[in-house]
């Protein structure tokens, strides 16, 4: 025997024991504590974000030590849950050695319309304020413009945030997001609600006469894409069963809130309207896919969807809530198919397109909230009467989320066509005192930047097109001579780089790029322009395609301010 | 469905920059492209695997489309126009690969990446944009180097590890920007649940994820580790792997006559994966302790059964000798004993890690040179009850099915396997068949990795395995599940199978095997009913006294549900040994001549005294276990062994190294200086796998050729020229002058391989028998019309419940269950000198329950002693969930906890085959630190790193 081999083989020895498995074990009490809160639940991989929350709710993050009993749980990797988990910026992943996040989060929204307001002094002033105890972090568009600046407390959303008026609700331990007044079960029925479906399923309307209404009337998907709604229920209803339906309502395109809007208001009609789109399409089961920051909301829908089902008005499909966990992506409605699923939310590859195999590989009728809000009053109205509204040639009408500087944000439904500055002037009371109108965003922060001397352009789909800009979801955001196009452009390529999947690389890759090159204080406008082009080209999903409309708009018409 | 897949056959005819080509619908424009000369860049489609589109490298226009569609990922359509090579197409292209490139380190990690010859062919400059901030590399791993600031995030390798080989331990995590490849929870790739297999390091395109090359390679001793992509290789070998019986192709990658890395080759039974042995276990042919020349004992050293061997001290008892001593020595020897006390006084073990030729001339030495058919190998410790109720029921003792066609089947009956671990590639299969809806049931006294993709999980109590199976066939019978057509035509003995199971209903059996009986009905109707139900097992089967009856049950469950004779169905016992098919096709065995032909059948008999020119013995020589008690009692006075372990690897050590220590003269050939070449008289040093040639079976029926890729060091000598050497010294006139003509000597007596040519092993480098006739495909799918016995029928023969030979006791209240660990192999000689797998697993452990740990007040990670009837080892603990209360697991490979110095040695009265999975043991807490001689305990590298 060789002496020093001995003695140094002990003292390795020790270091090198493995005393369990490969990887972690799954603790017997962290596994107790899961299978409780989970309780009856099946243990489906599609409920992995609902089951994510629930942990993230209870324990105020997701430790180590739960996600492994998860996955055991589950039966799926620890990789897969990991990657889920920290996919999306709701949950906070701690590992073994890792501190915990304070018990109370305020995430004070950075976007356009809140910057504008003040939003990143705030979160200067609310750090040194609240202390360690709480956390200051800042967010992507909370979906309250109107009320700008916006700080959400837990999960109350605090408008017109100051200081105090946060701090006051820290200290108030105000965290739940109060609840508005609203058009109940109830009310709606008195008011005739539930009737058009009712009818639908008794025979009294047919299939085709519905469809046709909608085509009729041109209803645009008012998620952004504007794919005619007539048309995709038809197209969905020939493909073979089963059918699903997914309602988006996802609105985190900055800048827009007409969804929360309407929602907060009268639930009901869009229930309606998601149950006849349903019906009109042959879809056997409903998924209503909820943005995370819509936390009233969701307490809303929860309880009139309980009061639907108890009262059951007529036959109902299984409809399904689905909680989203703060990912601008899963607006993508393919990316919002892949979340439902439980996973990150990555777009998909297309064709097939989801109307032939989206959730679970079945057809999907995937459907913005708005647009199966309109359904009933367009049924009961008539299709002219849908189209009698618009100007400048255009028809329909739409539901403006203004923001900015104006005196009067917030949804406007004017008629299709409407320039900006007939809606600043005629909706919003004008630009607020002591600004002057610069530009706008006609669409959030993918529908590029115009300046105030393109005021004028009819605002619908397509007709922005040949200046390299859209309306998508009609969310407008109006700057004043005090902003600027290219700080407005930073911003939405900023928050672009934070809100990629990270799947494809023009767009993971590209907008950090395209980012650091707009720092300086001279665009490199030739590579700029060289990279939007293979990322308006090569991206596989929309929000890359349409990452650098915004710093495209600024080199074509703010070329002043970038030398 | 039909209609779809025929409209799919169709060919598409398109337009591809600007002409009319000719594609088909199942693959992609980027493939169509490539038949057709025009190349398209692209990093994240590698060919076989599953395309994902993400890298965009590859995007095409396609016309009426507003973007560009990814060649890699999109097939072509009839009437389509795409363009590959427009200014908007090449545009994109070259923009991808330059936002790539500006991210990548200026030193690189892979010479000449795929990222770098794009660039290059594309003509790609300087990158015009910033550099990312640089992750931190991550070397925590011992053979796989982790360099993210080469990631392009291509996900090649989250699909390696996640679609393929299906461990699932690498993630895509986080989003945007902060986009990561992960380990597990992001940890440390070297404390993930990470095994290794190498998959991903394959898979990378820009060397973000590197073999490290053994540090004895690298210029430097004490430097970081090199990688593998930055050297280049000076030649490489195709061969294929030397550990277990799934047989994976691998290339040998060499540089300065040292394998530098090894890669998965694209082999009918692997498909380009390997597992962690395959993959990085090859460093120990370099290892210092290989033996270089011939040793023969001292004169006055005593042999003992008592003994610690430290290989580095063989001065001890052996001094060095020539060749021709040492031969003539190893050879005077035997001959003395066989011409003193007869030739049943001599025995050989042979290799299932040999080759085939190796076994073959070995057998036939031991039948023609010591006149006995006292040969046998490792095939008796693992498989040999398998064999006997397969070569009783069905007359063959090979596979009917191979592994791969799990794919077709609709149920995977899994039983006492852990293919995880034993069969890592092929396990690979089972999990991709299982994603693709295969229903996977698991029956296993131990929870095993398997179980998480399992849709039953039948734990059964350990010992229970014939209760268990019979009352599966109770259920099938009891609810009319049979295949009465199949039972009619193709077999024999049914009645009085159905009659013996009436006993065994699940009611009765559920408290027996602790399995719910409506759990048992239902796993019973799921295997009866569905289109194909295949079987596979392992040693948790075979290595008990009832071995033989519970491979007995398998058979009767395939026989009466008609569930074999087609492709997804059948019975596949997992062969353990690279070789051990072969070398028992070869005749390595005491009862059977090659193929299976017994030794007992006149006729038989005949045929080979006619070709090999001797008078045979007509009677079955001794097994294995059989062989230690006769040199114990002095029957057997001398042996050879070459390549095989007993002394470490047969039950109850203590009276196998006795009866070895007994022998009058004992010649060991191998490549270190074993347990058994410790008590040797003369050890002969031998060849390791790569540097010979031969061919070796795998567990699939595949004949499958070997290739030499190094020079033996100093003066050890191939084993095929070794047996020569000792059977010319037996008067014996042998002169075969290569493998192959022992080979083609072999396909005179062997009908199953007739056919199979040495030409055609080299063109094709597998073959899969039976292939009778020179030409013939081979057939992966056997029993099609009939069984090869005498009737064409399959035998019924009903088993009834044995119980274990040693069942817990007040004093010994523990079942002991040995096995083996992913990363050694068999008796640990090699692994535990291959640097990377001894250091994954530098210590001998325990696994317990964690409860069962509590109740023994013993942490995981402490010392434990566990002691049997015949000896007493101490160990580390680990906790492990998987195995069951009351029971703890062994691994055999560690020799300063020889988990065999436990075991029972009692047989299956038919296999001859020891119980390793059941005997009583007691442990306790605390015991002497295990103390590692020379090798093991993490010793491996260091000493590579100092040479």
């Amino acid at each position: 025997m060789k002496q020093s081999g001995s003695s140094a083989g002990t003292e390795r020895r020790k270091a090198k024991v493995r005393s369990s498995p490969k990887g972690r074990i799954t603790e017997p009490r962290a596994l107790e504590e899961i299978r409780a809160l989970l309780g009856n639940s099946p243990r489906r991989r599609d409920l992995l974000i609902e089951f994510l929350h629930l942990i993230q709710d209870k324990f105020g993050h997701l430790a180590a030590r739960h996600l492994v009993a998860l996955a055991a749980e589950l039966r799926l990797s620890t990789a897969e849950i990991y990657e889920v988990a920290t996919f999306y910026h709701h949950f906070d992943v701690v590992k073994e050695n890792d501190a915990a996040p304070p018990a109370l989060t305020v995430r004070v929204c950075e976007s356009l319309s809140c910057e504008l307001a003040g939003a990143h002094a705030l979160i200067e002033r609310l750090r040194a304020t609240l202390g360690d105890q709480v956390r200051v972090i800042p967010a992507p568009c909370v979906g309250r413009c109107e009320t700008a600046p916006v700080a959400v407390v837990g999960r109350n959303p605090v408008c017109g945030a100051s200081t105090e008026a946060v701090a006051a609700a820290v200290h108030a331990a105000s965290t739940e997001c109060p609840e508005a007044k609203y058009i109940d079960f109830a009310a709606y029925r008195r008011k005739g609600g539930y009737q058009l479906i009712a009818d639908c399923l008794a025979g009294r309307r047919t299939r085709e006469e519905l469809t046709k209404i909608m085509e009729d009337s041109a209803l645009r998907g008012l998620g952004g894409a504007g794919f005619p709604v007539g048309r995709k229920w038809r197209s969905v209803a020939a493909e073979a069963e089963p059918r699903v339906m997914a309602v988006n309502i996802d609105e985190g395109e900055p800048g827009t809130f007409k969804d929360r809007w309407y929602l907060e208001r009268d639930p009901h009609r869009f229930l309606e309207g998601m149950l006849v789109a349903a019906w009109a399409s042959g879809v056997g089961e409903i998924y209503i896919y909820l943005r995370d920051e819509y936390a009233g909301c969701r307490a809303l829908l929860a309880r009139e969807l309980a009061r639907l089902q108890r009262a059951k008005p007529c036959a109902l499909p299984p409809i399904h809530l689905r909680r989203g966990a703060g990912a601008y992506i899963c607006g993508e409605e393919s990316a919002m198919i892949e979340s439902i699923e439980g996973k990150r939310g990555m777009p998909r590859l297309r064709p097939p397109f989801v109307a032939q195999r989206g959730l679970f590989g079945y057809p999907t009728l995937e459907q913005n909230m708005e647009s199966v809000y309109w359904v009933r009053e367009i049924v009961e109205k008539g299709a002219a009467w849908f189209t009698s509204h618009g100007r400048h040639g255009r028809r329909g009408l739409r539901s403006f989320s203004v923001s900015g500087r104006v005196r009067k944000p917030g949804v406007h439904l004017a008629p299709a066509g409407i320039t900006v500055r007939e809606l600043i002037d005629e909706y919003c009371g004008g630009m607020l005192p002591g600004h002057v109108f610069y530009a706008y965003l006609p669409g959030g922060a993918s529908g590029g930047i115009l300046p105030a001397s393109m005021g004028d352009l009819p605002l619908d789909f397509d007709t922005l097109n040949a200046h390299g800009c859209f309306i998508g979801s009609a969310a407008v955001i109006v700057l004043s001579d005090r902003d600027k196009a290219s700080t407005a452009a930073r911003s939405m390529v900023k928050f672009f780089s934070e809100e990629s999947c990270g799947q494809c690389t023009p767009c993971r890759v590209g907008t950090i790029k395209a980012l650091g090159l707009m720092g300086a204080v001279k665009w490199n406008q030739p590579l700029l322009r060289e990279l939007s082009q293979a990322m308006a080209d090569a991206s596989i999903c929309g929000l890359g395609q349409a990452a650098p409309n915004p710093l495209l708009s600024v080199i074509k018409f703010f070329p002043q301010e970038i030398g | 469905m039909t209609a779809m897949s025929k409209a799919a056959a169709l060919p598409v005819e398109f337009k591809l920059n600007g002409k009319s080509v000719v594609g088909r619908p199942d693959e992609t424009i980027l493939q169509t492209a490539k038949h057709h000369g025009i190349e398209i860049p692209h990093l994240c489609y590698k060919e076989g695997m599953r395309p994902d589109g993400n890298c965009r490298a590859c995007v095409v226009e396609v016309k009426g489309e507003r973007a560009l569609s990814p060649a890699c990922w999109r097939r072509p359509q009839q009437g389509m126009e795409v363009t590959t090579d427009s200014p908007r197409a090449v545009g994109s292209q070259k923009m991808v690969l330059e936002l790539l490139l500006a991210d990548m380190p200026q030193a690189p990690h892979a010479l000449n990446s795929e990222l770098d010859q794009w660039a290059h062919k594309l003509n790609i400059g300087l990158p015009r944009f910033e550099a990312r901030k640089q992750p931190a590399p991550d070397v925590s791993h011992p053979a796989i180097a982790v360099n993210l600031d080469a990631c392009i995030q291509c996900t090649r390798c989250v699909r390696a590890c996640r679609e393929e080989q299906v461990n699932d331990v690498i993630g895509y995590a986080f989003r945007g920007g902060e986009s990561k490849i992960v380990f597990d929870f992001d940890d440390d790739m070297g404390a993930s649940s990470c095994v290794a297999c190498g998959e991903c390091v394959q898979a990378c395109p820009t060397g973000a994820l590197s073999h490290k090359v053994p540090a004895q390679i690298g210029a430097r001793a004490g430097a970081p580790a090199e990688i593998a992509g930055q050297l280049t290789a000076d030649r490489t070998v195709d061969s294929v792997c030397p550990y277990c019986g799934v047989g994976c192709q691998l290339t040998y990658h060499i540089k300065k006559e040292r394998i530098i890395f090894v890669q998965g080759r694209d082999g009918p039974a692997n498909h380009g994966r390997l597992c962690v042995k395959g993959r990085y276990g090859f460093d120990y042919v370099n290892h210092r302790q290989r033996l270089t020349k011939p040793l023969i004992r001292k004169a006055g050293v005593p042999k003992h059964k008592d003994f610690s061997v430290d290989p580095d001290n063989w001065r001890d008892a052996f001094r060095e000798a020539s060749w021709e001593e040492a031969l003539d020595f190893a050879a005077k020897g035997l001959r003395d004993i066989r011409d003193r006390h007869g030739n049943k006084a001599l025995a050989g073990f042979g290799s299932a890690k040999g080759t085939n030729e190796e076994a073959y001339l070995f057998q036939k030495l031991v039948r023609t040179g010591f006149g006995s058919n006292n040969v046998d190998h490792c095939t008796r410790l693992c498989h040999a009850s398998s064999v006997a109720a397969l070569m009783e029921g069905v007359n063959s003792g090979a596979v009917s099915n191979q592994v791969g066609d799990v794919v077709n089947a609709e149920v995977v009956f899994m039983i006492g396997a852990n293919p995880t671990v034993n069969h890592p590639v092929a396990a690979t299969w089972i999990k991709n068949a299982v994603k693709k809806g295969t229903k996977l049931i698991v029956a296993d006294p131990r929870r095993t990795e398997l179980a998480r993709y399992a849709t039953h999980v039948l734990q059964f109590n350990a010992d229970t395995d014939v209760a268990l199976l019979n009352a599966l066939m109770f259920t099938i019978v009891e609810e009319g599940l049979v295949n009465e057509a199949f039972i009619a035509d193709r077999t024999s003995g049914y009645e009085a199978l159905r009659e013996n199971v009436k006993k065994f209903s699940p009611e009765v059996m559920a408290p027996i095997c602790g399995i719910p009986a409506a759990t048992i009905r239902e796993v019973a109707r799921l295997y009866a009913t569905s289109k194909g139900s295949m079987i596979l097992w392992g040693m948790g089967i075979s290595q008990h006294v009832h071995g033989t009856d519970n491979a007995r049950c398998l058979i009767a469950l395939a026989l009466m549900t008609g569930q074999i004779g087609r492709p997804g169905c059948g019975l596949h016992p997992l062969r353990g040994q690279n070789n051990v098919q072969g070398a028992s096709d070869s005749g390595l065995v005491p009862m059977f001549y090659p193929d299976y032909q017994r030794v007992n059948n006149p006729e038989a008999k005949l045929r080979f005294e006619k070709l090999w020119g001797r008078e045979l013995d007509p009677h079955p020589g001794l097994t294995v276990v059989e062989i230690m008690h006769a040199a114990q009692k002095r029957e057997i006075r001398g042996m050879y062994i070459m390549g095989e372990n007993p002394a470490m690897s047969d039950p109850d050590l203590e009276h196998a190294r006795e009866a070895i220590a007994a022998l009058d003269h004992l010649v060991v050939q191998d490549i270190f200086l074993t347990e058994t070449a410790y008590l040797a008289d003369v050890v002969l040093p031998a060849t390791a796998w790569p540097e010979k040639v031969g061919t070796v079976t795998n567990t699939d029926r595949m004949v499958q050729l070997g290739r030499k890729a190094l020079d033996a060091p100093g003066e050890a000598r191939e084993d095929f020229w070794l047996i020569q050497d000792i059977a010319r010294r037996l008067g014996l006139d042998w002169n075969y002058s290569h493998p192959r003509d022992v080979f083609n000597e072999m396909r005179l007596c062997m009908d199953s391989i007739a056919g199979i040519t040495w030409e055609r092993l080299e063109r094709e480098s597998s073959v899969t028998y039976p292939c009778e006739k020179e030409g013939d495909p081979g057939e992966p799918v056997v029993f099609k019309t009939h069984f090869p016995t005498a009737t064409g029928r399959g035998k019924f023969v009903p088993a009834d419940l044995i119980s274990a030979d040693e069942r817990p006791d007040d004093e010994y209240p523990m079942v002991l269950i040995t096995g083996r660990q992913l990363e050694h192999w068999h008796t640990g000689a090699i692994t535990r000198r291959a640097s990377v797998l001894d250091d994954l697993e530098p210590e001998p452990v325990a696994s317990l329950h964690p409860l069962e740990l509590a109740r023994l007040r013993v942490r995981p990670g402490e010392v434990l002693t566990v002691q049997s009837r015949r000896g007493a080892i101490s160990l580390y603990a680990r906790a492990d969930e998987g195995t069951p209360a009351g029971a703890i697991f062994v691994p055999f490979c560690f020799y300063e906890a020889a988990a065999n110095k436990l075991t029972n040695p009692k047989l299956d009265p038919v296999g001859k085959i020891p119980e390793f999975k059941y005997c009583a043991v007691r442990v306790t807490r605390g015991g002497e630190v295990p103390r590692q001689t020379s090798f093991g305990g993490g010793q491996a590298s260091r000493a590579a790193a100092q040479a």
